[in-house]
């Protein structure tokens, strides 16, 4: 690791303070997903990824896709974190003539593309990768949501990533067992994933969520197989962080009230310890 | 010059224009044959991205190639490029402002009898619809050749629709068109006939026997349906009596609508609007359809001296 792994501990902890603070200023957004993909978006964007918030079009850079779009408030937060653009401007996520839309958009720097349609990602994840295929020091990253996968698109993707053996492309699910009606295997179910993964010829492999260590550990291995596209299965929590707001469907997209918020933010406090 | 296809005049030049740049890729979805990309794949195998059936995973790949620099044109039959990939091409490419060129091959009815699911004949209100997308329809070889060397220089998302059989010339010189810009193919004042595509010679036959029968018709190549030539148009309402479109596409939604939306508001105007009407196409060979819909010389000049009558009689 580059970094501290308790000091990215630490950054999450803030980005999730930061998340919360964002939807109960807007009055809106996407709670419980945003909370579930920040610890992934932490290892990618502090220690996996080699980017350039100063030349955002470097092109040399890593590529990360934001398929799951709806959990752009952690994306948001990271970007403005790193230099993308002025944190101040987080506070006008949703506002009117905003460029911190409710989705992102390759207005903000930092957005490679336009996301908040369902099971695109990867797919351009995919072309992506096809076109750097000659730069071989650069990778691709895509974010999956787990109820995303129910639309055909992925898979058609998954196809052709394995046909093209794109193995500096990765995608990471964010495996937190719930989507807007309720648990992932009562609405569509999902597993066996892995199973599902390795027939369509990547290498998959599975971890702990929110332990930034893990995660960047094998986010920045990869190709794990030679030959292979990647595939990690990050165990989340949806909601993570916050004792009320883990693992509650109804999280998906409620606002916190001024007490909810208050609370929050007194859990999140502190960079309390989330790495277990 | 022996007429081919513009699918083929199409490939043809990409693969000159591929030549000399590598950044140039085609893409297609099984459908080397179709789109006629078979010498391209030959001599430029690592310009070439197979996909498969699989036109929504196509268009973002394109998309994805595009936002990393490359220069991809996405290439497959008209009807399911355009509809299959609908959300693709609206949120990938165009929302993306993705330098995707998106080639829709044997367009319209080419596909003739084999029915409407192989009939693109609501491409066009589609692509249209979709804010940052540029239409385009070439209508002959030499035009097909000069709008395809334009696409490589132009930076943003295209959406160009050639057909399946040879046509005939309607350029006999090699000429460059400004992307947006009508060509006025005949001048007159007494009423216009707007065309794109396939329909652009019967509209220039026609001007030519309507100037048999004492009337100067003037007939425009609106090659581009979108951005159109608003200015154009509005000159052509002011200027003569009337305007007809004729288009292989549904009469909703399509070039006979991009022209109303202006005169309705610009300068009103008698107008007609020739195509496929609200229904499944009728099965047949493209040119029994053409005929069974009136996309003919004859239905329009019929429609032209009953709508110079009409306008005689105030």
């Amino acid at each position: 690791m580059r970094s501290n792994v308790q000091d990215l501990v630490k950054k999450a902890a803030a980005i999730r303070a930061e998340v919360l603070k964002m939807i109960h200023n807007a009055k809106g957004g996407h709670t419980g997903g945003s909370l579930s993909s920040v610890d992934i978006l932490v290892s990618l964007y502090y220690e996996v990824m080699n980017v350039d918030p100063q030349n955002p079009n470097w092109d040399q850079r890593d590529m990360f896709i934001l398929s799951k779009g709806h959990s752009v408030e952690g994306f948001y937060c990271v970007l403005a974190d790193r230099g993308f653009f002025p944190k101040e401007e987080l506070l006008t996520f949703s506002a009117y003539g905003t460029r911190l839309a409710g989705h992102p958009t390759r207005h903000v720097p930092g957005v490679e593309v336009n996301t908040g349609s369902l099971g695109h990602g990867l797919s351009v994840g995919v072309g992506m990768a096809l076109a750097i295929r000659k730069q071989l020091y650069r990778r691709v990253y895509v974010l999956l949501g787990d109820g995303e996968l129910a639309e055909g698109s992925v898979w058609e993707a998954a196809m052709a990533a394995a046909n093209y053996k794109l193995d500096r492309l990765t995608a990471i699910i964010d495996r937190n067992r719930l989507q807007i009606t309720g648990e992932t295997e009562k609405v569509m179910r999902l597993e066996p994933l892995t199973d599902k993964w390795e027939s369509f010829g990547w290498a998959v492999r599975e971890a702990d969520g929110h332990d930034i260590a893990e995660l960047a550990q094998n986010l920045a291995d990869v190709p794990w197989v030679p030959g292979k596209p990647n595939l990690l299965i990050a165990h989340t929590h949806k909601g993570y962080g916050v004792s009320f707001i883990q693992d509650k469907p109804e999280w998906h997209h409620r606002v916190p009230t001024d007490q909810e918020l208050a609370a929050a933010l007194r859990e999140l406090g502190g960079g309390r310890d989330h790495g277990e | 010059m022996e007429n081919k296809p513009c699918r083929r005049v199409f490939t043809e030049t990409l693969l000159e224009l591929a030549l000399s740049d590598p950044s140039i890729v085609a893409l297609a979805n099984d459908s080397i044959g179709s789109v006629t990309l078979g010498e391209f794949v030959e001599r430029l195998p690592e310009q070439y991205i197979e996909v498969g059936i699989a036109e929504q995973n196509m268009v973002g790949i394109g998309a994805g190639m595009a936002l990393a620099g490359m220069k991809p044109f996405v290439c497959a039959p008209a009807c399911f490029l355009s509809m299959r990939s609908a959300e693709q091409v609206k949120v990938d490419v165009a929302y993306s402002e993705a330098n995707v060129k998106l080639i829709g091959v044997s367009g319209g009815v080419s596909y003739g009898a084999l029915g409407s699911t192989h009939h693109s004949v609501q491409d066009l209100a589609l692509m249209r619809a979709i804010p940052g997308m540029t239409v385009i329809l070439p209508c002959d070889n030499r035009q097909t050749r000069a709008i395809t060397r334009q696409l490589v220089a132009y930076d943003g998302p295209v959406y160009m629709r050639v057909g399946r059989g040879a046509v005939e010339d309607v350029y006999l010189e090699e000429r460059d068109f400004a992307i947006g810009k009508a060509v006025t193919l005949l001048d007159g004042h007494d009423l216009t006939i707007i065309a794109a595509g396939e329909t652009v010679s019967i509209a220039l036959k026609a001007g030519k026997e309507l100037q048999t029968l004492g009337y100067a018709a003037r007939v425009l190549d609106m090659h581009t349906i979108k951005p159109i030539d608003r200015e154009a148009i509005v000159t052509a309402a002011r200027e003569t009596k009337g305007i007809i479109t004729i288009e292989e596409h549904s009469v909703h939604g399509g070039l006979g609508a991009a022209v109303a939306e202006i005169t309705a508001v610009e300068c009103p105007v008698r107008q007609r609007i020739i195509g496929i009407p609200d229904e499944p196409a009728v099965h047949g060979s493209s040119a029994e359809i053409f005929r069974h819909y009136g996309l003919t010389v004859n239905n329009l000049v019929a429609n032209a001296l009953e709508l110079l009558q009409l306008s005689l009689r105030g």
